[in-house]
């Protein structure tokens, strides 16, 4: 089941892609069926779109105790992104100590692995940030 | 150790990269330094020691993470360190056939590696992690495939079996009858073939599994330093295997100007060598270098570990619940 359910979110996670109303011309992340200003008036109007993976940290947590997937990686950053199209998403920050972390710095997207399942199951990848060299 | 291989640095991949991730993101960066749409590549062969999944492509990741699919093919390649430049072979093949038979007009060749050295193994201290890709395609051609051409022997010099996790090595045995044999005779029949000798090229690259053998090399083969120092990157970073060869050419194809020529060969242990002579167009004066970071600047970018971080991130260290 697990594997189904990651493959359908591959888009979004491999490359960021939400949707944009093309009644009010407002970005979604992540994809929707209807735009939550314009509601019925956007039904058959909603496209993907494609964000490009900048972004602003609007707010960020240090996480010390992460899942046990993540114990490699302790202390890691997870932050709320202001995307630069619209929107707002949860991702987390690499390539950088937490000490380097600060609100308001940009971030871009890179293409990281997010989970696997054990050592013989899927392995799932998708979406994280590193500050904006 | 460092010293007696001629490697300053290693680069080391994150927790959370491998062969894939870093695939990936080589091709988005090839792909922002072109105008091409991903939906027109055609093929895309990932070459690799290092593949995530021993059943399941990593070119397949690579295609839907870049909007290549699903009117494309793709492969999985393994050749020591010249599966990258294989597919770099197999791209021009498909790209240059006729157009009836294959509709092929763009590729990407991707050589990328997170290998691995057992602790204390010489291997451990030049093993690195890196990708690169190249857009192989008839349009907009930065840098001209003159002629390639293979030397391949059946050397067991370097091998990992299958489910074990670190490779070994023959010791001395992969210098003379490996590496140099084939590198020699790759370059050596490219140049026979071409008409050129050492001092036609201004620039030369060539496998770098340490930092000493592309020297030695490039010596007895008659280039001097200057020729290959723009390619030399394995002091730097570490033998980055499958990319190893790719990423010289990539980093003198940042520096290169038109009409200059270089000769281009790698080497995977096994035994094979490819050989490439390319030469420089007009196009590379144009070419948007700064939309991607060259490889210098992602050289220069990183952070240095100690062995503690470094056996963590490499899975030497058997964590809590593992």
């Amino acid at each position: 089941m697990a594997v189904a359910r990651h493959w359908r979110n591959q888009d979004q996670r491999y490359n960021l892609a939400g949707t944009r109303c093309k009644v009010c011309g407002g970005h979604f992340f992540p994809k929707t069926s209807m735009c939550p200003s314009c509601h019925r008036r956007s039904l058959g109007k909603l496209e993907r779109f494609q964000f490009s993976g900048n972004g602003t940290i609007s707010s960020f947590t240090i996480i010390h105790e992460g899942m046990p997937q993540y114990s490699s990686q302790v202390p890691y950053v997870i932050a709320y992104i202001d995307l630069e199209e619209g929107d707002h998403i949860i991702g987390q920050i690499v390539d950088s100590e937490p000490s380097e972390v600060e609100i308001g710095k940009k971030v871009e997207m890179v293409f990281r692995k997010l989970s696997e399942e054990g050592r013989s199951g899927t392995i799932q990848y998708g979406f994280k940030f590193r500050l904006t060299p | 150790m460092g010293k007696a291989l001629g490697v300053e640095a290693k680069s080391v991949p994150a927790p959370d990269e491998d062969a894939a991730t870093i695939s990936v993101m080589a091709a988005r960066r090839a792909l922002a330094r072109s105008s091409i749409d991903p939906g027109e590549i055609g093929a895309i062969f990932v070459g690799s020691e290092s593949h995530p999944y021993a059943v399941k492509p990593t070119a397949t990741i690579v295609s839907a993470a870049i909007g290549a699919t699903p009117v494309m093919t793709g492969a999985d390649l393994e050749f020591a360190c010249k599966a990258g430049t294989a597919g770099f072979q197999s791209c021009l093949g498909l790209v240059n056939s006729d157009d009836g038979q294959i509709p092929i007009r763009c590729a990407l060749a991707i050589g990328a590696d997170t290998s691995q050295g057992a602790p204390g193994n010489a291997l451990e201290y030049s093993a690195s992690a890196g990708g690169v890709a190249f857009i192989v395609g008839r349009e907009d051609v930065i840098a001209e495939v003159g002629l390639t051409m293979s030397y391949t022997t059946d050397t067991p010099d370097f091998w990992r079996r299958e489910g074990m996790k670190y490779p070994s090595h023959a010791e001395r045995f992969t210098g003379v009858p490996a590496y140099f044999k084939h590198v020699e005779m790759g370059a050596r029949q490219i140049m026979e073939r071409m008409g050129t000798k050492a001092s036609d090229y201004d620039y030369a690259v060539f496998h770098q599994p340490n930092g000493k053998f592309p020297l030695k090399i490039s010596k007895s083969l008659g280039f001097n330093r200057e020729q290959i120092l723009a390619g030399l990157w394995t002091p730097r970073i570490g033998n980055t295997y499958s990319a190893s060869m790719m990423m010289g050419l990539a980093g003198i194809l940042d520096v290169a100007r038109p009409g200059e020529k270089i000769l281009a060969v790698s080497y995977g242990s096994g035994a094979g060598s490819d050989g490439f002579h390319l030469e420089v167009t007009d196009l590379i004066s144009e070419y948007p270098r700064s939309k991607a970071p060259l490889v210098s600047e992602a050289a220069a970018n990183g952070i240095e570990i100690d062995y503690a971080t470094y056996s963590k991130f490499r899975k030497k260290l058997k964590m809590e619940g593992e």
